[in-house]
């Protein structure tokens, strides 16, 4: 469950980001790449590639292991036994997301324990939206329906992207995804086809979660330089604006057939244009969020940093003392 | 401070929004697995991915949770990513002439031309 990589760039122009780097192996890196061809662990590849990438997929990887927590949350009261079994199977997924995930981004150098440390103490970043509550089951099923379809879009899009590693491990992930979608939406239409009572609590659920999937994409493009080299060497598949409105056109008109409203006015689709036009989320929210002020970050990385303190014992009583480390393969 | 959460056993674990008891160490999550699954009887085991594990029974059993949750599965290999040996896709021109060795494929022998060709020539 990933939105879109928050890539950071100090705004340094293309020249300076390849400056130093090898131009015929850059020549011949970026001719693989527009041919259709993928890159391979071993492969030459330019820093800022290398950089970017394993920011990206580190990231993803800690939405992963993050996001599984808010809905973890709901497995002891999930209504009913198959809904808990559901549950349990989707978490136990996300989880499973990060191990593919992790192993692609140790191919390029970057070590598991050196992202765990990354993570638990506030270094590495994580999408946004695993930082708010999920006060009711309602929340939870929003977050598998629409988070899950968001993630989609955005993992869709990067699958078909430069690196082998991370397009086999994403392809895995979305087959996987598929029924996390179908099992949101069951408990969503469940939910707003049920009673008054029911209705309501899904209704509140997806108002209290717009503002957080408007962001889940990231703030809007600005074209840079930087930006066309990311997207030339097929690292970032589609800007944040087309991301969002895929997402827009394929869900807002699902939301719409519920009778559900969404809390914005301005959300339409332009008929002339074909694309939808909405009001900008707060990004000053986002900001805030991303960078550890959201209503959870503490208690996300908390709950992260107590599983890694508490399960040392079994690791260290596991450990074979004589193994050598290998990165994996691919 | 200790984190107040919706998830009471969460406030119950009583958890230190700072607390860090140290780093991990290198190499702290074991050696890599090379993971290959077989589908059906009689098919090819297959490379699925690598995982991490102190040693080859909980690599075959995190192989089992990691690489076959859905679908069938009938046996599994785990092979240390250490032993693997490969070739180094800078060399890969050692395969490159391989695909103009047509005298290899059943498609490079065209007999029926002559065929015909022959018994147009011994009946006229």
């Amino acid at each position: 469950m990933y939105g879109n990589a928050y890539i950071e760039t100090d705004g340094s122009k293309v020249h300076s980001i390849i400056a130093d780097e090898d131009p015929i192996k850059l020549a011949l890196f970026e001719a693989r790449i527009a041919a259709g061809d993928k890159i391979e662990p071993k492969d030459w590849m330019p820093k800022e590639y290398r950089k970017q990438l394993i920011r990206m997929i580190e990231q993803h990887g800690h939405s992963e292991i993050i996001g599984s927590l808010p809905e973890g949350t709901w497995i002891t009261r999930a209504p009913g036994f198959r809904r808990k079994l559901a549950l349990m199977a989707k978490v136990q997924d996300e989880v499973g997301h990060a191990q593919l995930l992790y192993s692609a981004a140790e191919t390029l150098g970057k070590s598991r324990e050196d992202m765990t440390n990354d993570l638990i103490n506030g270094k590495s970043k994580y999408s946004n939206v695993f930082n708010y509550p999920a006060p009711t089951w309602a929340d939870s099923a929003i977050i598998a329906w629409l988070i899950d379809a968001g993630a989609i879009v955005n993992q869709l899009a990067n699958s078909k992207g430069s690196y082998g590693p991370y397009c086999r491990a994403l392809e895995r992930i979305c087959a996987e995804e598929s029924f996390h979608l179908k099992y949101g939406h069951d408990n969503v239409v469940f939910l707003a086809t049920g009673t008054p009572i029911q209705r309501q609590m899904v209704q509140n659920a997806l108002h209290r979660w717009w503002e957080p999937i408007m962001h889940f994409f990231g703030p809007p493009d600005k074209s840079s330089q930087h930006s066309e080299i990311l997207m030339r060497w097929k690292l970032k598949m589609g800007s944040n604006d087309s991301m969002r409105q895929t997402f827009l056109a394929m869900y807002v008109p699902k939301i719409w057939d519920l009778g559900l409203t969404l809390p914005d006015p301005n959300l339409r689709k332009n008929e002339e244009s074909g694309f939808w036009e909405y009001t900008e989320p707060n990004w000053e929210v986002f900001k805030q969020v991303i960078n550890g002020n959201g209503p959870c970050n503490k208690e996300r990385l908390a709950v992260r940093r107590m599983a890694e303190e508490k399960g040392r014992w079994v690791r260290k009583a596991l450990m074979n003392q004589g193994a050598m480390y290998v990165s994996p393969l691919s | 401070m200790i984190i107040q959460s919706l998830d009471p056993r969460i406030s119950r674990a009583r958890l230190d929004d700072q607390s860090c008891d140290g780093q991990l160490s290198e190499h702290e999550h074991f050696e890599t697995f090379e993971v290959f699954q077989q589908v059906k009887r009689g098919t090819h085991h297959q490379h699925v991915g690598s995982l991490h594990a102190p040693n080859p029974e909980m690599a075959i059993l995190f192989a089992k949770e990691q690489y076959c949750r859905r679908g069938k599965s009938v046996n599994l290999w785990v092979v240390k990513t250490s032993d693997v040996f490969v070739t180094d896709y800078e060399d890969a021109d050692i395969f490159e002439t391989t695909e103009d060795k047509k005298y290899r494929d059943p498609e490079a022998y065209k007999v029926m031309d002559r065929i015909n060709a022959y018994k147009a020539r011994l009946n006229p």
